[in-house]
């Protein structure tokens, strides 16, 4: 099986500073990691490998220091890794960064599989996934948690929705996003480690790859950010202390007072 | 009337399930009206499923649709991304609408964006703010980013439809208004709309019945302060007798205490109940992320300097173990009172 996993390096969210004067996201000095959801995909890609054989590619679309992030993926297993990275990509919304993403896995040629993450944690949209499998016309399976079997081409799986969960067949090739339940990450190996530093990772920029110009970075994004604003965190609410039996009484009825009030009881 | 002379400009997507169509059909309804009314044109709502009924077609007129375009086949009765995109996106390529609305739910965060790609449009993902901006007339669409550290309005200068999924219990449904008229139409499915490649085998309900943390009005949600799986009872108690369902934190479910689909926060679900309550839960801004949008929001620690706290509207600092139990003594007399007034 040749499987893609695409996966974006992300701020660390422990991390996140705003600016006070002008309300954004500090991003100087900022740690980056491999966003944490898209783990997941990278060990359930490497598990179908070990079990069917074949190839892992990682692959992520941003500034050359996204490297790092792919260097993290080889380290856990994935057999090759590409950047695709050029200035002209910058400012990519979702709709444009799935367009880019789609036309390099054409490039890159047949996959069996593509599995992304369910989502970004720093962008929170879970747009990518599903955008790549419409622009490559591939079946989608999204919030899959369960891989229960693969044969003749066609793929039985659990997705996990509002109360329970979806049971689907789908066929290959096709593209899923998975959710945690899907399988623990493992980590890094020492040999993987090592792979990681002497990997040669490919780049593919904008003219690597057919592309319609029309389609890329801020000026092919339909979405464009107009406003950023820091909403307010405090709700400067009631405290109540309650050290003793009394004072647990006393809170006790004062939290159904409140409750009351609100008209939630 | 005919389709044709319903001029509606802005479309939401009703979601159903076994036929029933869910609240946040309504939601979006109520989000849509406001919207249309400020741009003088229609509210259209589209119904793709099996078997949905008439009188919950006309629960959509009554709650705010003027149009309601009904896409049924036994095909389409369960939600599978290929065919409601293709039936969208031909109906979106025929009327062309100016904005299209659907919930940030796992159906709708799945279909929008393949839609979007279809149809060659922008979209925004799970808004709690929406708007016209005066002049230009564009669709404002705000949503929380960065762990909700930001909110970030966005727009879709160019390219048509505008397109957004808006966060379930952002806002209220409309009243029903039997008064209000609206046409339905009956929208014929092709079998060019269908895709075998992808089947559903089947359904199973979440192992822990307590219910959806998403679709919830009242959410109870432990965390590592209660210190052992067997004292997860302690907030299953609670949520029962407000009527809650069970969430949880990112430490509890990797314990094991609680599976997934009870997990809040950045990398679980975001709830935007009416009421929050967090017992044992220090507030991880990961955990903070996923309830920020809650109503009101109550919190029980021992710990004083608790994150939780300082977010919250109302913060109990206790021993969760005496408080909840004194609380639900209170509720319980409470409840007791209520039905011997009622007899």
């Amino acid at each position: 099986m040749r499987i893609l996993v695409p996966i974006k390096q992300v701020p660390e969210t422990g991390d996140v500073k705003m600016d006070p004067e002008t309300g954004t996201v500090v991003r100087a000095g900022v740690e980056t990691v491999v966003n944490p959801l898209d783990l997941y995909a990278v060990e359930a890609a490497l598990r179908l490998k070990a079990e069917r054989g074949g190839t892992v590619v990682a692959l992520s679309m941003g500034p050359a220091q996204a490297a790092k992030a792919l260097r993290e993926a080889v380290a856990m297993g994935c057999d090759e890794a590409v950047l695709v990275s050029d200035r002209r990509f910058g400012g990519s919304d979702t709709w444009a960064t799935s367009y880019t993403i789609a036309q390099a896995a054409r490039k890159l040629g047949y996959f069996d599989l593509v599995i992304a993450g369910e989502r970004a944690t720093d962008g929170d949209t879970a747009q990518v996934g599903p955008g790549i499998a419409s622009w490559l016309g591939l079946p989608l399976a999204t919030y899959v948690s369960r891989i229960e079997s693969v044969e003749g081409g066609e793929m039985i799986l659990e997705r996990l929705v509002e109360d329970g969960y979806q049971r689907l067949a789908i066929t290959l090739p096709a593209l899923l996003t998975v959710v945690k339940e899907i399988a623990s990450p493992r980590l890094p190996t020492l040999r993987g480690k090592k792979r990681s530093k002497d990997i040669d990772i490919a780049v593919l920029d904008a003219d690597s790859i057919d592309l319609d110009p029309s389609y890329l970075g801020l000026k092919g994004s339909p979405t464009k950010v107009v406003r950023i604003a820091s909403p307010k965190v405090s709700r400067g609410g009631a405290t109540v202390i309650a050290k003793d039996d009394e004072g647990v009484a006393a809170a006790a009825d004062g939290l159904v007072a409140f409750l009351e009030k609100k008209g939630l009881l | 009337m005919s389709a044709e002379t319903c001029q509606c400009l802005v479309w939401t997507i009703a979601e159903q399930r076994d036929g029933a169509l869910k609240d946040v059909s309504f939601e979006l309804l109520a989000r849509g009206r406001r919207l249309a009314d400020k741009l003088g044109t229609g509210l259209a709502s589209v119904v793709i499923g099996d078997g949905v009924s008439r009188e919950a077609m006309t629960e959509l007129v009554e709650r705010g649709a003027d149009a309601v375009y009904s896409v049924q086949d036994p095909r389409l009765a369960h939600f599978v991304c290929e065919p409601y995109s293709n039936a969208l996106s031909g109906l979106v390529s025929a009327y062309s609408p100016s904005v299209v609305l659907a919930a940030a739910t796992s159906s709708g965060r799945t279909l929008m964006p393949h839609l979007a790609v279809r149809v060659r449009a922008g979209l925004t993902a799970d808004c709690t703010e929406l708007d016209i901006e005066e002049g230009t007339g564009l669709l404002l669409q705000t949503r929380p980013a960065i762990g909700g550290n930001i909110m970030a309005t966005i727009k879709t200068p160019d390219r048509r439809p505008q397109m957004a999924t808006v966060r379930p219990r952002s806002s209220r449904p409309l009243p029903r208004d039997p008064a209000r008229r609206g046409i339905i139409v009956d929208v014929p499915v092709a079998d060019s709309v269908m895709d075998g490649r992808v089947r559903v085998l089947g359904y199973r309900k979440d192992a822990d019945g307590s219910g959806c943390v998403e679709e919830a009005g009242i959410v109870v949600a432990g965390g590592k302060g209660l210190k052992k799986a067997e004292n997860l009872a302690l907030v299953r108690g609670l949520a029962e007798d407000l009527g809650g369902v069970v969430g949880a934190s990112r430490e509890a479910v990797d314990r094991g205490w609680i599976g997934y689909p009870h997990q809040i926060g950045l990398s679980g679900k975001t709830v935007s109940p009416r009421l929050y309550v967090g017992i044992g839960i220090s507030g991880a801004i990961q955990h903070l992320a996923g309830i920020k949008t809650s109503e009101v929001i109550v919190s029980v620690n021992p710990d004083p300097d608790a994150n939780l706290h300082k977010l919250a509207d109302y913060a109990v600092v206790a021993d969760a173990f005496l408080f909840v139990p004194e609380l639900r003594r209170r509720l319980a007399a409470r409840k007791m009172e209520a039905d011997n007034h009622g007899e």
